[in-house]
């Protein structure tokens, strides 16, 4: 069988200064699975989705986009690359200069030739499935933090990426507007069959959102599969780390077994 | 390790740091250059920031420019009065604002008022992963925040140092008139004789060099950010004493190897 990769990482070595974040990382992630990355702080996993849109630069390594290796890309090929991107940041990122609607439809604005009337109902559309009618022509400081991250995400699917990177989505949001952000992250791929790479630490949202899972732990992946197979891991850095996403699995019956 | 590989080791890493320093800044610098020529032109940022730049920046500029003026004039007639020369006052006050303090005062103040917000705006949105979201919306940030501060910058420059060498001049003339009894019409005269173009423009051109320093060097600091709030304080000062610094020290080149007519 072969496998429709789309990201691929291929031993990625990372330092910053005297810390080695990423130690020799590998990771293949499938056209349109959701692949969730999980991980302790500071374990490198923003690091890691950075390496992934080329927002950073291995020292070592590849990382293949759809087959084209990034560290070889010239800065058109670059931009051409990441427009198969959308990425939610931690904080949402929003460019406090520019209204929310202006956020949003930023992308459409600069590289489409769509007109104002037709980029403005594109915008109230994908404010519509965060849950943000209405806020287009609020700045971003007047938004609550959660709001903002929606926003964030209005802006991430604005050109309807083939990828989407989640930056922790859920951090910071009460467990309602949970429950939606992860509902709204499995229909963008039941939808339009994005892929999505998630970093969280939210076993709820895990065991919601992934087809697979990967745990990064001292920059490198010990364990990648499904939660099924991760969390049937028994070694104890392993086994810790995702024993509450375990319990969860459990009471809600979503174990395969 | 002994204390010769020490020592070897901490030379070692202080060119390594000031090479790499000396090479990240170059490159940015060039990188800006290539991004302002090369379209599409934000048009619209330009303007934008040669109102915050330029315009906002009359108050202060004046203010400064007026007091100059005057204390030029309070000065140099103290200074005159003791060998006779009182009515060369309007003639110095007019070359030292137009070759010397009207851009130097102007570049100073700009660098405290537009260069620091420079720094702490596109560190803020460093630190809040904004200039991040900029490149994965395929959007080089040079392109869309550095060259319109840069193109603005040294636009308003000239245009703020003329500002400054007029109002320094008449600011010299009031006080040269009310307070110390000059002739107007002879303190004018003795103004504009022996003014010649070539020292408001050269006065103009340090003040673009200048205004090209403070845009390259507070977006560099802003840009670079690193740690939060606590880096953009400490970005947004490097910023001011920075380019406060390179232009008092280009001042005295460009003067020495340009402007000195020997």
């Amino acid at each position: 069988m072969t496998e429709d990769i789309i990201i691929e990482l291929v031993d990625v070595r990372k330092a910053f200064g005297p810390k080695h974040v990423l130690k020799g990382v590998n990771l293949k992630i499938r056209r349109g699975e959701s692949m969730v990355i999980v991980g302790g702080s500071g374990s490198g996993k923003s690091v890691t989705i950075k390496h992934m849109i080329g927002l950073l630069m291995p020292d070592t390594g590849n990382v293949f986009v759809d087959g084209e290796d990034v560290t070889r890309m010239s800065e058109r090929e670059l931009n051409k690359m990441r427009r198969k991107f959308g990425m939610l940041f931690q904080g949402g990122a929003m460019f406090d200069s520019l209204t929310v609607g202006e956020n949003v439809g930023f992308a459409l604005k600069e590289h489409t030739n769509l007109s104002r009337s037709e980029i403005e109902k594109t915008v109230k559309e994908k404010l519509a499935m965060v849950g943000l009618v209405g806020t287009e022509n609020l700045k971003p400081a007047q938004l609550s933090g959660g709001m903002l991250k929606r926003a964030g995400l209005a802006r991430a699917i604005a050109m309807d990426p083939e990828i989407i990177l989640y930056d922790e989505p859920t951090t910071g949001l009460d467990p309602i507007m949970c429950d939606q952000i992860n509902a709204l992250i499995d229909s963008m791929q039941d939808k339009v069959g994005a892929t999505a790479v998630t970093i969280t630490h939210d076993m709820v949202s895990t065991n919601r959102i992934a087809d697979r899972l990967a745990m990064l732990y001292q920059g490198e992946f010990i364990a990648v599969g499904t939660p099924d197979e991760v969390f049937a891991d028994t070694r104890p850095e392993v086994a810790e780390f995702c024993y509450v996403g375990k319990v969860i699995r459990q009471t809600e019956g979503l174990t395969g077994r | 390790m002994g204390v010769i590989e020490r020592f070897a080791a901490w030379i070692g890493e202080w060119v390594i740091w000031l090479a790499s320093a000396y090479g990240k800044s170059a490159m940015f610098t060039l990188d800006v250059l290539k991004w302002t020529f090369r379209p599409p032109f934000k048009i619209r940022a330009v303007f934008e920031q040669m109102e915050e730049i330029g315009f906002n920046s009359i108050p202060v500029v004046s203010i400064t420019a007026l007091s100059t003026g005057g204390v030029l004039a309070l000065q140099s007639f103290e200074g005159f009065k003791r060998f006779g020369a009182e009515s060369m006052t309007g003639t110095v006050v007019a070359l030292s604002m137009t070759r010397e303090l009207g851009p130097v005062l102007t570049g100073l103040i700009v660098a405290g008022r537009a260069g620091s917000a420079m720094a702490a705006q596109l560190g803020t949105m460093k630190v809040t992963e904004q200039i991040d979201a900029l490149y994965t919306l395929s959007a080089n940030p040079i392109k869309y925040l550095i060259v319109p501060r840069f193109l603005a910058a040294i636009v308003m420059m000239p245009a703020l140092a003329v500002l400054a060498d007029s109002v320094g001049i008449l600011g010299g003339a009031g006080i040269a008139v009310l307070k110390l009894d000059a002739n107007p019409v002879l303190y004018m005269k003795m103004t504009f004789d022996f003014l010649q173009l070539n020292d408001i423009y050269s006065g103009l051109l340090k003040a673009m060099v200048f205004g090209a320093i403070i845009a390259v060097v507070c977006c560099f600091q802003g840009f670079y950010t690193a740690g939060g709030a606590e880096g953009v304080g400490k970005a947004t000062t490097r910023a001011v004493v920075v380019s406060s610094i390179m232009i008092l020290v280009s001042d005295y080149i460009l003067t020495a190897f340009l402007f000195s007519g020997r």
